[in-house]
């Protein structure tokens, strides 16, 4: 009887050392495995790439995208890089992405990491430009705009304003990224002719405000000012009913008072 | 030493005989021959993905071998993937391509019925770092720092599918030595080979095998889907002395049960990876490559052929 508790007990403390083993490799396996895919910079994805979580649960890292980009754009990050190890991107400032009509490296992915449903190439959203304009050329008053002419969305996701002249100085011609036709191919990037680039393609969520739904564009504005058009408070009803779920503030313009 | 042994009888009647290695260069090719077939297919593997990759060999206009063993297409066709990725890949819940799914499923049913582990020596590049490590470990004499339990990798496989499942990441594709080193030596070398120096080491000076025998769960995952495999090594127990030589080059040991053998006609663990280390050592021919259904008839016929043979 003894015997039986005794390598019961055995039992018990090797079952509680193994789970302990497993528990704490596994502490370890993540730390590394968090690391690698959650807390690295943004590196810009081929077209049609899931966004980052679920992109990263399912690339299989094979690398057929990039034997499938015909100008050897894509690469895959080899161990210890500070990318997500062995996923597909691109560094525009070496090489951009060339926006293939067919869209080659999304038809070679065997897992969906890339959708494949990307069905125009203009449609991708792989990062946004953005300009830093106390470096560009063109916004410090030299006619450059070197982006606005090798952009592969002519004349849309990058145009050429016109700045009016402070007093006494020049009016420039700036160039301006427009995020809702910037792909992020990364090909102003890659042409910028300052020595560090002055146009950059980041991860959109860096940079981009989201302004709530209660701002309106008006659209008659050739300039596109924004109004703030609040939503329209709740319309008072004098029914008692009602009356008894209006806030108090509301409350007070009843028409009830004494 | 030798005298010794020959004076030894075996069970069966027969004076053990130990194994010896030819003197001539085609004697000893033709014992090499399994070991240079697998250098042959592992580095013909690596060389189509490597050629495609960058020399674009292409077959009938299309990319001849594309990808890497995570996940490639044959000539545009025919898919094939890593099942056990896909097995991580499918437990953190996402929803994949059915490119993918048919690609595991051809390498599925290829390993699962023919082949059994035969990835591990015929085709996984870091088999050749271990094999050299193994062989460079006998000849230092080095004895193991450590003792490592070799059903360790089973735990480290379920290990690997609980945290696919907590983390939605592949856990093992992250990590993994194996598809680091591949994806390295065709796209690009970075620091992934550092981690397959870790494993020569371990190899070397820790355990005896200890990254294929005893950690890898890709390997595990093999084992268990190869039990079935129609490839196995047939065992002849008529002829065999128990001499210990097939057990003593064999890199998974215990899969060289020869009283189980005996009963079966086979080596029967899905552990065994086909590496045909132990056929050519054995001084009586014992061992040899078979398919599982013709194994019982060719051991009947031979012991009926040499009925002399048998335990008088």
């Amino acid at each position: 009887m003894s015997g039986t508790s005794s390598s019961r007990r055995t039992f018990l403390i090797r079952l509680v050392q193994g789970a302990s083993l497993a528990a704490s490799a596994g502490l370890v396996w993540t730390y590394v495995l968090r690391n690698q895919a959650r807390a690295t910079p943004f590196a810009l994805r081929p077209p049609g790439a899931r966004d980052e979580d679920a992109f990263h649960a399912m690339c299989i890292k094979c690398g057929q995208c990039v034997n499938a980009c015909p100008y050897d754009t894509l690469r895959l990050a080899t161990a210890w890089e500070p990318r997500p190890i062995g996923s597909p991107y691109f560094l525009p400032r070496e090489n951009p992405c060339l926006m293939c009509p067919d869209i080659p490296c999304q038809t070679a992915c065997p897992t969906g990491a890339l959708t494949g449903e990307l069905e125009n190439i203009e449609d991708a959203r792989m990062g946004l430009a953005v300009i830093d304009t106390e470096n560009c050329l063109s916004w410090q008053g030299l006619r450059c705009e070197v982006c606005f002419l090798s952009c592969p969305v002519k004349g849309r996701a990058i145009s050429v304003e016109r700045r009016p002249a402070a007093t006494g100085g020049y009016a420039r011609m700036v160039p301006w990224v427009h995020s809702d036709h910037c792909t992020g191919c990364g090909v102003c990037e890659n042409r910028c002719p300052t020595d560090e680039a002055s146009i950059r393609v980041v991860d959109a969520r860096l940079v981009q405000g989201q302004m709530g739904a209660h701002y309106r564009r008006q659209a008659a504005e050739p300039g596109g000012v924004m109004v703030f058009d609040p939503p329209s408070p709740p319309v008072p009803t004098d029914t008692p009913a009602d009356a008894a779920s209006v806030p108090g503030l509301d409350a007070l313009n009843l028409g009830d008072l004494p | 030493m030798s005298t010794h042994h020959e004076t030894r009888t075996a069970p069966n009647g027969r004076p053990v005989r130990l194994y010896q290695l030819p003197e001539s260069l085609t004697g000893k090719l033709w014992v090499w021959r399994y070991l240079i077939l697998r250098r042959v297919t592992q580095v013909s593997v690596l060389l189509l993905f490597f050629a495609t990759a960058h020399w674009a060999w292409t077959f009938a206009g299309q990319p001849l071998l594309s990808g890497n063993l995570s996940a490639s297409s044959v000539v545009g066709l025919i898919p094939m993937s890593d099942p056990f990725a896909v097995l991580q890949m499918l437990i953190t819940r996402h929803l994949l391509v059915p490119e993918v799914l048919i690609g595991a499923a051809v390498v599925l049913v290829f390993y699962g019925l023919i082949g059994g582990r035969v990835f591990c020596s015929w085709v996984c590049p870091v088999n050749a770092v271990t094999d050299f490590a193994g062989w460079l470990r006998n000849h230092l004499s080095l004895s193991n720092a450590l003792h490592l339990n070799r059903s360790l990798r089973y735990y480290v496989l379920v290990l690997v599918l609980v945290l696919s499942l907590l983390t939605g990441l592949a856990a093992f594709e992250w990590v993994s030595p194996i598809a680091m080193l591949h994806r390295e030596l065709i796209f690009g070398i970075g620091m992934g080979l550092i981690g397959v120096g870790g494993i020569f080491l371990f190899d070397l000076m820790v355990v005896r095998h200890g990254w294929c025998g005893h950690l890898c769960p890709l390997g595990a995952f093999y084992a268990v889907v190869g039990r079935a495999a129609q490839l196995r090594v047939r065992f002849d127990e008529t002829t065999c002395t128990r001499c210990g030589e097939c057990i003593r080059v064999c890199p998974e040991p215990q899969v060289l049960n020869l009283n189980q053998a005996a009963q079966r006609g086979l080596v029967t663990s899905g552990e065994c990876s086909n590496c045909g280390r132990c056929v050519p050592v054995c001084p009586e021919d014992s061992l040899s490559f078979d398919l599982r259904p013709l194994i019982a008839r060719h051991n009947q016929q031979h012991s009926v052929q040499n009925p002399a043979r048998r335990t008088p």
